[in-house]
């Protein structure tokens, strides 16, 4: 049975690379402090259990240096934890809107605009060469349920809803983000291997929520273009064929 | 009789202690047992009230296992009746009811109110040394302000489209816009309504318990002499009387923008199930800051009367003081204090601004770390007592050891980029049953035993306790505890079929398995009520004080009369002064023992 990380336990993209490593810190920390203590219970519990009937029990209120240590310590390994995950967060969440170091500011190829509704994912790209604009226009190519994205370096999508909240999430990649009415939200994310993978909705929207779903298409950029390409050919393609002279 | 020590004697005449002048007034049976303003009276009808609500959400609760091990399969026994028109399964829409129902009667109609509404009516005047609580007939309100909650709740099932189903938090617009789904018609307008009489309820409980802790101790009581359980009923009730304004502020917003046409909560533009688009410049970001500006204390308001309770229990039955009586109440302080900073780790990917999920995270994080004091004090309290094991340590012995899992796969999620994986999947889930079941509601099944005597006159039967612990207590963890693996495995929550996603499959067994132990747990729940219920007329009487404890409740007859104690109660000691070498031949001090100096220096010497 295989009860951890979807598919091969691996994650697809270098941010839940990282993900999973801290993770995994954190299941160290939290594995070694629940065996300390629940040993701690135990021996206490033990030696509870066979104490003699004329043994005095130990008597005391407390101790004001055991309060000392065991303040301090957790302290400093929780803060350890917390400190050491902001980096990881910036990088997903705010680098994003940085500037680059030469004063420049930082370019993330946004490759398509995913609107959540009730309850499907509608996803409009822009045309080959055109940057994606906020308003559809009109040589821009839709789908439904199925996002490509390129693989190789970061891309980012336009998260909107339509109607109610939903939530993006890609298990593989472990990216999640809501989309929320009203507002446009940006995600950067990569996918470090060319692939399918399952993508739905993590936000309670309705009835139907929990069927949303859905494919995110890796491709390396070059399939990413054909398949654009392909992807507005049949879009534009009125069935108008010039009869044979 | 000694003068100094009045009440203690009665104490080896328990059995006639029931039949002095207490109950020389007779009242009719309404004033006594419907509309009492006796505060026994009020915690024992809260405490009934809420272990039956627990039986109704805890069979909502079956109902989502049995989706979930057997989706879209006929459900035994009452499918043909509830969802006969959907051939006896439950339908998507029905299943997103089940669980919004489950949590909001579990939460609102159960934890909250037995912990602040039965155990803190119950022992507030008791362990202080009061006839009564400071408001009597304010404290009768508080508990029949419930009913109406439980009408509403009740009713919401039967309006048009069914429940509400916009989970308990009812996030927007979901619970706005009727037309988003079938019971945010006039279901979600009762639910909120309901939401506030609870609100009503508890705020009129936390005026009443902050007065009587503050006005009404007895002679002696200082505030470092009050058992912990008072002190977390005292930080329990202000947690309350601060945040619960927000939450009564937030529904009626959201009431107004159903009924009225405001647009607190909606953007404008939205179009649900091709309804005309809304007006308006609202944000929904709004409500869930201010939700979970109170829900997230209400966590607190959850855990920390257990966590008291457990306090007082675990020094009674290991027979030596707490260890670290101040650390004890500083970090409940704590845990209070920072329990108002950290509603935003339940929005790192709701899209608020993501430089606030940093300060969140840094101290949510920390908050971790009164509960691990506590903890360490609670092991302390254990180490080198005389531990006796029965029902009422076997359940604090859970409470600690769940309470540790629960606190720690906390840590998890109060980091952001881990949060980004597992949010809103099924390792929250884990989380906070293990919290709130695991710690909380063991906690209470080791009150209910532990102060049964004390209510009824009568002790519960040790053995049913035990197996009703047993079977609980496997049927818990076989239950929650593979959720964190399926949180792991990336399943959401709230799927009423996760199984068609090709990467969930195979958790298809896993689940049944879930599924068969909460039944096990569930059925198991019949042996409490069924303890609770016999032993009330048939359990074996007990004096005043069967456990040789030291709270001032054990000095009064069991069950107390009207006016609770015989003399007025004067208090020399703290509440713990287990084994203590003053006390003579017994190992407990009762707080109204006077013991005379010499003596005092004698034992000194003798140290």
């Amino acid at each position: 049975m295989h009860w951890w990380f979807p598919g091969d336990g691996n994650a697809y993209s270098t941010l839940g690379g990282k993900i999973d490593d801290l993770f995994y810190l954190i299941l160290v920390i939290v594995s070694v402090t629940f065996v300390g203590t629940s040993a701690a219970l135990g021996y206490a519990l033990w030696r509870g259990a066979a104490i003699k009937a004329d043994e005095k029990v130990w008597f005391s209120h407390g101790s004001h240096s055991l309060e000392v240590i065991w303040t301090i310590v957790p302290s400093a390994v929780l803060l350890f934890i917390a400190l050491y995950q902001l980096d990881v967060w910036a990088e997903y969440r705010m680098k994003g809107f940085a500037k680059e170091k030469d004063g420049s500011p930082k370019i993330i190829t946004v490759v398509a605009e995913v609107t959540a509704r009730q309850f499907e994912w509608r996803i409009r790209y822009p045309a080959n060469g055109k940057p994606l604009k906020p308003t559809p226009q009109p040589d821009d190519i839709y789908s439904v349920n199925e996002l490509h994205v390129p693989t190789g370096g970061l891309v980012s999508i336009t998260l909107r809803t339509d109607d109610v909240q939903h939530a993006f999430f890609v298990p593989m990649l472990r990216v999640k983000q809501d989309a929320v009415p009203g507002k446009m939200i940006p995600v950067w994310f990569d996918a470090t291997m060319p692939g399918n993978y399952e993508m739905l909705c993590a936000e309670l929207c309705g009835w139907g929520h929990y069927k949303m779903k859905a494919m995110l298409v890796a491709q390396s950029a070059d399939d990413f273009e054909a398949w654009k390409d392909k992807a507005s050919a049949e879009q534009f393609d009125d069935g108008y064929r010039k009869p044979a002279e | 009789m000694s003068t100094l020590n009045p009440t203690i004697d009665h104490a080896d005449h328990a059995d006639h202690g029931g039949h002095g002048h207490d109950h020389a007034h007779k009242q009719s049976f309404i004033s006594q047992y419907v509309f009492s303003t006796d505060h026994k009276m009020i915690g024992k009808q809260f405490l009934i009230t809420t272990l039956l609500m627990m039986m109704v959400g805890g069979g909502l609760a079956l109902a989502v296992r049995w989706q979930l091990a057997r989706p879209w399969e006929r459900m035994p026994i009452f499918g043909d009746t509830v969802f006969g028109a959907d051939g006896g399964q439950i339908s998507p829409d029905a299943y997103t009811m089940l669980f919004t129902m489950h949590a909001t009667v579990m939460i609102f109609l159960v934890i909250i109110p037995v912990l602040a509404g039965a155990f803190g009516n119950f022992l507030i005047p008791l362990q202080i040394g009061a006839d009564d609580m400071a408001f009597p007939t304010l404290n009768m309100l508080s508990y029949w302000f419930m009913w109406p909650a439980i009408f509403l709740f009740g009713a919401s099932f039967f309006m048009y489209g069914g429940g509400p189903a916009a989970g308990w938090t009812s996030y927007p617009l979901l619970s706005l816009l009727r037309e988003a789904a079938p019971g945010s018609g006039d279901a979600q307008t009762l639910w909120l309504l309901g939401l506030t009489f609870v609100g009503v309820s508890s705020m009129m409980g936390s005026v009443n318990y902050m007065t009587t802790i503050i006005n009404m101790r007895a002679p002696g009581m200082t505030l470092f002499r009050m058992p912990l359980t008072i002190w977390s009923m005292f930080i329990t009730a202000i947690l309350q009387a601060f945040a619960l304004p927000v939450l009564t502020a937030a529904g009626f917003m959201m009431v107004a923008d159903r009924l009225l046409g405001t647009c607190f909560f909606v953007p404008s533009g939205i179009v649900v199930n091709n309804a005309p688009p809304t007006v308006g410049g609202g944000q929904t970001l709004l409500w869930q800051h201010l939700f979970w500006f109170y829900s997230h204390p209400a966590v607190y308001i959850m855990l920390l009367p257990a966590m008291g309770m457990v306090s007082d229990m675990l020094a009674c039955m290991c027979r030596k003081p707490v260890f670290g009586y101040k650390p004890m109440v500083y970090s409940m302080a704590a845990i209070a204090g920072l329990g108002f900073i950290v509603w935003g780790h339940h929005m790192f990917i709701s899209g608020m601004n993501p430089a606030l999920g940093m300060t969140f995270m840094v101290s949510t994080i920390m908050i971790a770390l009164p509960s691990a004091i506590k903890t360490f004090n609670w092991i302390g309290t254990i180490w080198g007592g005389r531990v006796q094991f029965n029902t009422v340590m076997l359940y604090c012995i859970a409470f600690v050891s769940m309470f540790i899992i629960g606190g720690l796969s906390g840590i998890f999620m109060a980091a952001v980029p881990v949060d980004i994986y597992i949010h809103d999947t099924y390792f929250i889930v884990a989380h906070f049953h293990y919290v709130i079941f695991g710690a909380t509601l063991f906690g209470v099944f080791g009150a209910i035993q532990f102060w049964f005597p004390k209510m009824y006159g009568r002790m519960m039967n040790e053995t049913v306790g035990k197996i009703h612990f047993v079977l609980t207590f496997i049927g818990f963890n076989c239950t929650f505890y593979p959720m964190h693996m399926l949180g792991i495995a990336g399943m959401p929550r709230r799927y009423a079929d996760p199984y068609h996603f090709p990467y969930l499959e195979h958790l298809l067994p896993l689940n049944q398995f879930m599924t068969a132990s909460a039944f096990l747990m569930g059925m198991a729940q019949f042996l409490l009520l069924g303890n609770f219920f016999y032993s009330m007329y048939f359990g074996p009487k007990c004096g005043r004080n069967p456990w040789g404890a030291n709270g001032l409740e054990w000095t009064a007859p069991s069950p107390p009369g009207h006016g609770n104690f015989d003399v007025l109660p004067i208090v020399y000691h703290g509440p713990y002064e287990y084994g203590s070498p003053v006390s003579g031949d017994k190992d407990f001090l009762m707080q109204t023992e006077y013991v005379p100096l010499a003596q005092r220096v004698a034992a000194e010497e003798h140290h």
